[in-house]
């Protein structure tokens, strides 16, 4: 049996999600905030989480964006086998969306048409999207404003077999301490790892969208998650990159298989501004 | 240390400031990115010209979100300054006295600082809701097509900074 979804449906959800993500973080965003915010043996370091604290909720109450940056959308779609989308183009949907998200929201268009060209299209469109056949007759939609002062921190590493896990916990430490201060730490590291070039960049992206509160099924991959999480909060780097223990609030591993020859890793850096909402119809 | 700061500033009000001071801003600043600065570095070479005065001026590094309809602005943190890195030193040597920004800056600017005795600033990334309490007025003055990366002048009162890099060149990162 087939489902019919009209496509603007997913439109009404997406500009919802755009507002929804930039004024409000999930709550294991917010429970990670106020547990590093306990925690933090510098002064510095305590007073600008708290300043975090405080801008969380200046931005609810207010509905001022967390952040200036409100992003380029990022959007995942799951969408079941059996549904039929009907009413139009969907990734016309998915941008009619975002358009008007970022429009009645008062978000800031931060796209440009063209790479080299640069001139703003204005509406923050076109999205980033990712579609995903799964089974079933839903549609799932992850929606994930990526801000780029941390984006621009991302690194893609093609290790060789040989170089093994340490390879992997140097290219995520090296990653991490490059990007300093530039993403806004307290950060959320997602790492993908396996796959191919591209594959481990969007591994890593999805492991952004993971709660900061859980850990990878995988026994191997949670010890890396922890022991990352621990080395990359004694660099000292800490909140805004003015020293501190809390420089990472999580470390969020994702892994495929790979080829014989290769070790793909991604490490994708997101700030503590770390939004994304998901939604089924 | 904390300092009250009022802006523009000179050369002499600023000597003491030592990176990882606590400074509070208040006056007048400028907001440029990436595009205005590119813009400005155009001007220069075309006519000398630039679209304020920017003697013992600060420029901060910041696009806001659209303002909601009675309000001064949106969310307004900084953006990471190492973009405009390129053009720095040339406004440096021309009077510009203070940058707000986030992050590194590269090793020309760092000299261009000294040389000037001027100085950088960090404001909090990501806390652009809270910094924007601190903007009491907002006004694009030039390259308004650029949107978001307009030239914007804001009247500041108390608006947070830290010392990152201070006239003589010690670093805080
Ligand atoms: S990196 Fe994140 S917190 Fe920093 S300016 Fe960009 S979106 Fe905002």
């Amino acid at each position: 049996m087939t489902r019919e979804v009209n496509v603007s449906e997913i439109t009404e959800a997406l500009a919802e999600m755009c507002i929804k993500a930039n004024h409000f973080l999930s709550d294991d965003m917010k429970a990670a905030l106020d547990k590093a915010a306990e925690k933090e043996s510098s002064s510095l370091g305590r007073d600008i989480l708290s300043q975090l604290q405080e801008n969380l909720d200046i931005a609810g109450k207010d509905m001022i964006p967390i952040c200036q940056d409100t992003g380029m959308a990022v959007v995942f779609l799951e969408i079941g086998q059996d549904v039929h989308l009907t009413g139009g183009n969907l990734e016309d949907a998915v941008n009619q969306g975002v358009r008007k998200g970022y429009t009645e929201g008062y978000l800031r268009k931060s796209v440009v048409n063209d790479p080299i060209i640069r001139e703003n299209t204005g509406d923050n469109t076109p999205a980033v999207i990712h579609e995903k056949i799964v089974p079933g007759d839903k549609v799932r939609i992850t929606l994930a404003p990526k801000g780029f002062g941390s984006e621009n921190m991302s690194r893609i590493f093609m290790l060789k077999p040989a170089q093994g896990i340490e390879g992997v916990k140097t290219a995520i430490l090296t990653a991490v301490k490059d990007a300093g201060p530039n993403a806004c730490p307290p950060v959320v590291v997602g790492v993908g790892i396996g796959g191919d070039f591209e594959k481990c960049a969007l591994l890593a992206k999805e492991a952004l969208t993971r709660s900061t509160d859980g850990h990878s099924p995988l026994k191997h991959i949670k010890e890396l998650e922890e022991e990352m999480l621990e080395r990359i909060n004694e660099t000292g780097i800490g909140p805004g990159g003015l020293g501190g223990h809390t420089t990472a609030l999580a470390v969020n591993i994702n892994t495929y298989p790979t080829h014989i020859a290769g070790l793909p890793v991604a490490v994708n850096i997101c700030c503590h501004v770390n939004r994304h909402v998901s939604l089924t119809i | 240390m904390e300092y009250r700061l009022n802006v523009p500033f000179s050369v002499d009000e600023i000597r003491d400031l030592k990176a990882g001071d606590k400074v509070f801003l208040s006056g007048t600043i400028y907001t440029a990115r990436d595009a205005a600065h590119k813009r400005m570095d155009e001007s220069l070479d075309k006519d000398g010209s630039l679209p304020f005065d920017i003697k013992g001026n600060v420029i901060y590094y910041m696009g806001p979100s659209p303002a909601r309809p009675g309000k001064v602005i949106g969310s307004a943190g900084p953006t990471t300054a190492s973009r405009m890195d390129k053009y720095t030193p040339r406004l440096l040597d021309l009077g510009l006295l203070g940058m707000i920004g986030k992050g590194k800056r590269s090793p020309e600017v760092h000299e261009a600082i000294v040389r000037n005795k001027a100085v950088y600033f960090a404001s909090i990334g990501g806390a652009g809701a809270l910094l924007s309490k601190c903007i009491k007025k907002s006004e694009v003055i030039a390259y308004d097509d650029l949107g978001t990366e307009a030239v914007r002048k804001l009247t500041v009162e108390d608006f947070p900074c830290i010392v990152v890099t201070d006239p003589e060149g010690n670093t805080l990162y």
